[in-house]
């Protein structure tokens, strides 16, 4: 019992760390890229505009879509690895 | 075969598909109704999760938002899909294993508290009829434009069939049919979307096509820019949006999304706790094939409307040149133009066209001079035309000189996104009802067959409700928009979150952050919206539509503390918490 209750701790750990790390790229294609450093972005120039346009319009988008299946493919690991899954 | 023919057959082709669904998915048990058994695939539940997502205002309008304000677009198109990380890391996994039927189940039990739990009933309630208005109202404006009948007929057409699946086949028989009209949607924006680029830049994928150089040996978007500036327009690539603004409203749409409850709801549907977060990816991927295009057809759609308009020199061109579709939909009242300089040239630039922003026509229905619909209302401004944002995709097929089988096929789809979303949302809201409030408030020794009837009577009920909103609009269904997306991220969300994250958020601080949320959220929204406050007054420059992200931070911080003041939750809610973390255990949805 007190092994399982280690276990999920350190499942949980582990858990939030990736989390964490998934949320400052989520955080750093859009907000960043997207908005917050375009004016720093200007000077690369894709398809007639700046890497920030591009990065607002659609290139956040295939990053959420990359980052959710890192996620699930690195949890279904875990899930494995510590024989915690269903 | 005339367009009318064509678009019934296609319209009543795809009605009869989702009655033949729903009748072969109707739902025996409440665990049927409510989250389709427990046994959808999580691609099939990713396509029902983005036919669900995209409604008649992402399939009709979103195009020509982006189109129209180029860059700060940028916020609906982050907003809009970002919210599906958070669900996917954040939410969906742990709803899943707590295996419950509805949000306000989770909120309610984690938090111990009938108060919680009725909060959270409101708010789902709330926030699904507000949002479920527009989309009975979205099926009737499809049906007036395209077979010419009233709008009310059409809504009564629409409430009919929705009628039919949802409350005969409750989720099962929402998701099989959103698997379907996913299909329809998607080719129906997607076969003008690829005509239209390969006409105007030759590439066969839109998404690289806005990236592509003219035969101006001129990129899209710079051909963009200088048209914009020139018509004294802001730079479309840069807009018109303050930098914290921006910010503000892609956070309130990422979690406001990821607190819809008509959203969460959809992976209580999958078997397995790793079917919930990769069905998250699935339905991203859907919708991104949307929402990719959108910026692309935006583009396209601009650059071929100021050309038209215009003319190449961008001087202007003869009222008597315009092509078939700018007087077809002037016909609808999508197009007006007021010869303001009376050189018979249509002119198009920066600045309302008309007084109020829309044009007024004449009520005898005069002709002017060159046998334009007279209006009452010109402005001063230098621009004669008015274009309604919805022309980008509406008209695009015409525009692009399509055949007649795509235009049909665009009012299919539209209509398809419209009654997907309703259904969706007229599911949470009778399960709210039967489910939260008859079994688990009001008389909980009903039996399941019990329960399965009050649910079907509450989808009864809201479909009626939906449908006179659908035909009597109150005046605010645009506006507030806002006010449910920044309702869904300042109560919901941070509630569903600290659930989760935190073993020491009790009652209390849930309740008390809510409340917080929720008050200030809605009461600057009304202020904004509703009584006259006007922008210099906005609170460090934030929109009514980013308040949300306030409302949320507010909720957090409000939550924390209080918590941190009373007591610590029981025992067994410890327990609770640390059993939906992990996966194990989670085969089968609890049967209460």
């Amino acid at each position: 019992m007190a092994d399982d209750k280690s276990k999920a701790a350190q499942y949980w750990s582990t858990n939030l760390r990736l989390i964490l790390g998934s949320l400052v790229v989520w955080a750093f294609v859009s907000y960043g890229c997207g908005i917050l450093f375009r004016p720093l972005l200007s000077g690369i120039s894709v398809g007639g505009t700046d890497l920030g346009f591009w990065f607002a319009q659609q290139g956040s988008i295939l990053a959420f879509i990359g980052l959710i299946f890192f996620y699930a493919w690195r949890m279904n690991k875990l899930d494995k690895e510590m024989g915690l899954e269903e | 075969m005339s367009l009318d023919l064509l678009t019934y057959i296609f319209i009543g082709g795809s009605f009869a598909l989702y009655i033949g669904i729903a009748i072969w998915a109707r739902a025996g048990s409440t665990k049927e109704f409510y989250v389709a058994g427990g046994g959808v695939p999580p691609v099939a539940n990713g396509m029902a999760t983005a036919a669900d997502w995209m409604s008649a205002a992402s399939f009709i309008s979103l195009a020509g938002i982006v189109s129209f304000i180029g860059r700060d677009g940028a916020a609906y198109l982050m907003g809009w899909t970002g919210g599906y990380v958070l669900l996917a890391m954040l939410l969906a996994p742990y709803l899943r294993k707590f295996g419950k039927f509805t949000v306000p189940d989770f909120v309610g039990d984690r938090y111990y508290s009938n108060l919680a739990r009725t909060i959270a009933v409101v708010c789902t309630i709330v926030i699904s009829f507000t949002y479920v208005a527009g989309q009975m109202r979205g099926v009737g404006i499809v049906f007036s434009r395209y077979l010419h009948v009233e709008i009310e007929t059409g809504v009564i057409v629409g409430m009919v069939i929705v009628f039919f699946y949802a409350v005969l086949g409750g989720m099962k028989g929402i998701t099989y049919t959103q698997v379907a009209q996913y299909c329809v949607l998607i080719l129906a924006f997607m076969v003008p979307a690829i005509f239209l680029s390969m006409q105007v830049t030759g590439h066969f994928v839109p998404q690289a096509g806005l990236g592509a150089t003219l035969e101006t040996g001129k990129s899209v978007l710079t051909t963009l820019n200088e048209l914009s500036v020139e018509l004294g327009f802001a730079e479309y690539t840069q807009g018109n949006k303050t930098t914290i603004d921006m910010f503000f409203i892609t956070a309130a749409l990422m979690c406001g999304t990821a607190g819809l409850p008509h959203v969460i709801v959809r992976f209580f549907t999958v078997p397995r706790v790793k079917d919930a977060r990769i069905s998250a990816g699935w339905a991203l991927i859907f919708i991104a094939i949307l929402y990719t295009t959108v910026p692309a057809v935006a583009g396209f759609g601009r650059v071929n409307l100021i050309e038209t308009i215009n003319g190449k020199d961008n001087a202007g061109v003869e009222y008597t040149q315009m092509p078939e579709w700018f007087k077809n939909w002037e016909a609808s009242g999508l197009i007006a133009w007021a010869d303001k300089n009376g050189d018979g040239k249509v002119y198009y630039s920066a600045g309302n066209a008309f007084e109020g922003g829309k044009p007024q026509y004449d009520a005898t229905g005069a002709r002017g001079e060159q046998g334009e619909r007279l209006t009452t209302n010109p402005s001063d401004s230098a621009s004669e035309v008015y274009v309604d944002r919805d022309i980008m995709v509406l008209a695009n097929p015409e525009i692009a000189n399509l055949p007649d089988w795509v235009v049909a096929l665009v009012a299919a789809g539209a209509v398809a996104a419209a009654l997907s979303t309703a259904a969706g949302l007229l599911l949470v809201i009778s399960t709210s009802i039967s489910h939260d409030l008859m079994k688990k408030t009001i008389n909980p020794n009903i039996s399941d067959k019990q329960e399965l009837t009050y649910a079907r009577l509450a989808a009864i009920v809201a479909i009626i409700i939906a449908g006179y909103f659908g035909i009597n609009p109150p005046g605010f269904v645009a506006q507030v928009v806002a006010l449910a997306f920044g309702m869904a991220a300042s109560s919901v969300f941070p509630a569903i979150i600290m659930g989760i994250f935190s073993t020491r958020m009790n009652t209390q601080g849930a309740v008390a952050g809510m409340v917080v949320g929720l008050t200030t959220t809605i009461a600057y929204i009304v202020y904004f919206k509703f009584m006259g406050g006007t922008a210099d007054e906005w609170w460090l420059g934030i929109s009514p539509e980013g308040f949300g992200t306030v409302g949320m931070l507010l909720n957090f911080i409000v939550a924390t503390l209080v918590s941190r003041m009373t007591p610590q939750p029981p025992q067994e809610i410890q327990h609770i918490i640390e059993d939906i973390r992990i996966p194990r255990g989670a085969a089968e949805a609890q049967v209460h």
